[in-house]
């Protein structure tokens, strides 16, 4: 009659189902919760700017005021629309060619350890060797097209996903592997079902850091050489000492670099739901 | 241990048992395991023989670190024995064999799967049917009393459900010989005694030739047939005690037998000596 006992005991606990459910709604909420604090603090600064250009504490040559710069977005809102999308658009694709080759090359150096000795050198090379510095190189090698910045933005962003890559992919559990092999699965199940997939939380980890550094990317090529895009929007208002503009496009782009990152913080969360809610407890004191 | 190799395709999952197979599960044949590190050679295992029959349940229990895990990943075919010979079912053992399910002391549960998708890998790895393996997965569920759960991850489980998972998909293949390596070691005790009925019944109603490792010597006793007592590395088969109880057993009733007392006893007193002779 023990026997029964265990039997009878899925009734579900209380707790497991109802959290299930009230999730949308309760997500919403701690999502309002974790949040209004970056957007107060955005807020004070925001009333420091303006009480520092009101008070005329700084010429408005050097810090312009918020309201300046809010009517510069607006009437050349156009002329900002075209070039923030220009650097978007260098900053995506340099982001995808990144994490494409990226998770690759990890694949290929956790799978042969020859190639992992031959190209790390070089990988480290390439991240240590300051961009800026070989931005101009490559406008001479690839003109004052898009191609250098989407490279720079190549570049920068690539090393994060390698390691995150690499790092994920190592850290299978072995016995998970070795129970792939009682199943007499191939390794290239092995890999699609299990080594793969848990690599994603790494892999988001360092998708997070290469989306931002990908725009960064792609405004160190604008600066070096181009006719389009924020960096250029920078460096022309800077020659006409017309900071409201120079501020303007700053704050484009740190908008467009903000966005990106919610973005693929979004993704990861609809992607990988158990890891999202598993580290809750870590997610709700780190905000 | 390469002297015979009357080898078979593997992949011969329809075979008829013949005379020798349907008596032998499990044969180890004068096992010997070293394994080389930078600074010394470790022998892990040696000259171990033990036979298990087709359809019994065998514990075994040593000291930390006497190579019982060893033994198995040996009969799985995960390893490679230095010397000597190991059999599944009569044939040779010399590459990963998928006609055994495999239970490790972590459920090696991937996170990213609900209970459902995690016991059906079992199915997607093998390409099994999708409709058999939803039906057996189905019935595995009710048997270890998992329904309810199918939809939930294994983060939302307790250990013991865990491993019940674990045991399912470990099932669901009806593989003839289920290895299970300190399957309920990191369960609390209560949990414990309950995941023992358990087996206990799913070993009677499936009627799989179990191979259990175990640190527990109740477990052990209450489990099994037979009990192998190792000995301190290297590790080696010291003596093998026959249990005496009936397949059917009331945990409770089990407790208080004679014959359980007498195992128990008998085990305690060699795993004793074998501590005692380090």
């Amino acid at each position: 009659m023990s026997q029964s006992a265990i039997t009878r005991t899925p009734a579900p606990p209380a707790g497991v189902s109802e959290r299930a459910q009230r999730g949308a709604a309760e997500r919403l909420g701690e999502a309002v919760e974790h949040s209004w604090r970056p957007f107060a603090l955005l807020l004070v600064c925001l009333v420091a700017w303006w009480s520092v250009s009101a008070a005329g504490l700084v010429e408005p040559y050097l810090v312009p005021s918020p309201g300046a710069t809010l009517d510069v977005m607006a009437t050349k809102s156009g002329y900002l629309w075209h070039h923030s999308w220009v650097t978007t658009y260098e900053t995506l694709l340099g982001f995808v060619i990144a994490v494409v080759v990226g998770v690759l090359a990890a694949v290929v150096m956790v799978y042969s350890s020859t190639v992992e000795k031959t190209l790390y050198p070089i990988l480290l090379f390439a991240q240590v060797i300051p961009k800026i510095a070989i931005a101009p190189l490559f406008v001479v090698w690839l003109g004052f097209g898009i191609a250098p910045k989407i490279l720079i933005a190549v570049l920068i962003a690539f090393f994060p996903v390698v390691i995150s890559m690499v790092t994920g992919l190592k850290s299978v559990d072995p016995e998970m592997i070795q129970l792939s092999q009682t199943m007499g699965a191939s390794a290239l199940q092995t890999f699609v079902k299990i080594r793969f997939p848990a690599s994603f939380p790494h892999l988001f980890s360092g998708l997070k850091v290469a989306v931002t550094l990908a725009v960064t990317g792609a405004v160190v090529g604008e600066f070096v050489g181009a006719n389009e895009g924020l960096g250029y929007v920078i460096l022309q208002a800077n020659g006409n000492l017309d900071t409201p503009m120079l501020f303007a496009g700053l704050l484009v782009m740190s908008l467009i670099g903000v966005v990106l990152f919610v973005i693929v913080e979004i993704t990861e969360k609809l992607l990988l739901p158990w890891h999202a809610s598993r580290r809750g407890d870590a997610v709700s004191t780190a905000y | 241990m390469a002297e015979k190799t009357l080898r078979t395709p593997r992949a011969d999952a329809g075979r008829q048992p013949s005379a020798a197979e349907s008596s032998t599960a499990v044969g180890l044949d004068a096992v010997q395991v070293r394994f080389r590190t930078k600074k010394k050679d470790v022998t892990a295992l040696r000259d171990v023989s033990l036979g298990v029959a087709s359809g019994e349940f065998v514990a075994i229990v040593g000291p930390s670190g006497c190579g019982k895990s060893t033994l198995l990943k040996l009969v799985a075919g995960l390893l490679r024995p230095s010397s000597g010979a190991v059999r599944l079912h009569g044939e040779d053992v010399t590459a990963p064999r998928p006609d055994i399910g495999y239970v490790f002391q972590r459920a090696a549960l991937l996170e990213w799967r609900t209970v459902r998708r995690n016991i059906l890998l079992q199915a997607e790895m093998r390409k099994m049917s999708a409709d058999h393996a939803r039906t057996r997965a189905a019935e595995l569920i009710e048997m270890t009393g998992l329904t309810g759960f199918e939809d939930a991850y294994p983060h939302e489980l307790s250990g013991g459900m865990q491993q019940r998972v674990a045991l399912c998909r470990a099932l669901l293949h009806e593989p003839p010989v289920l290895l299970m390596d300190e399957p309920f070691g990191a369960l609390d005790a209560l949990t414990r005694e309950q995941m023992n009925v358990e087996l206990n019944r799913i070993w009677r109603e499936t009627g799989t030739t179990v191979l259990l490792v175990t640190h527990s010597i109740s477990e052990a006793a209450y489990l099994a047939g037979r009990v192998a007592v190792m000995s301190a590395r290297p590790g080696t088969v010291t003596e093998v005690i026959d249990v005496g109880l009936p397949p059917e057993r009331d945990y409770t009733d089990t407790m208080s037998r004679p014959e359980f007392r007498r195992a128990t006893a008998r085990i305690r007193t060699l795993l004793g000596a074998a501590s005692a002779a380090d």
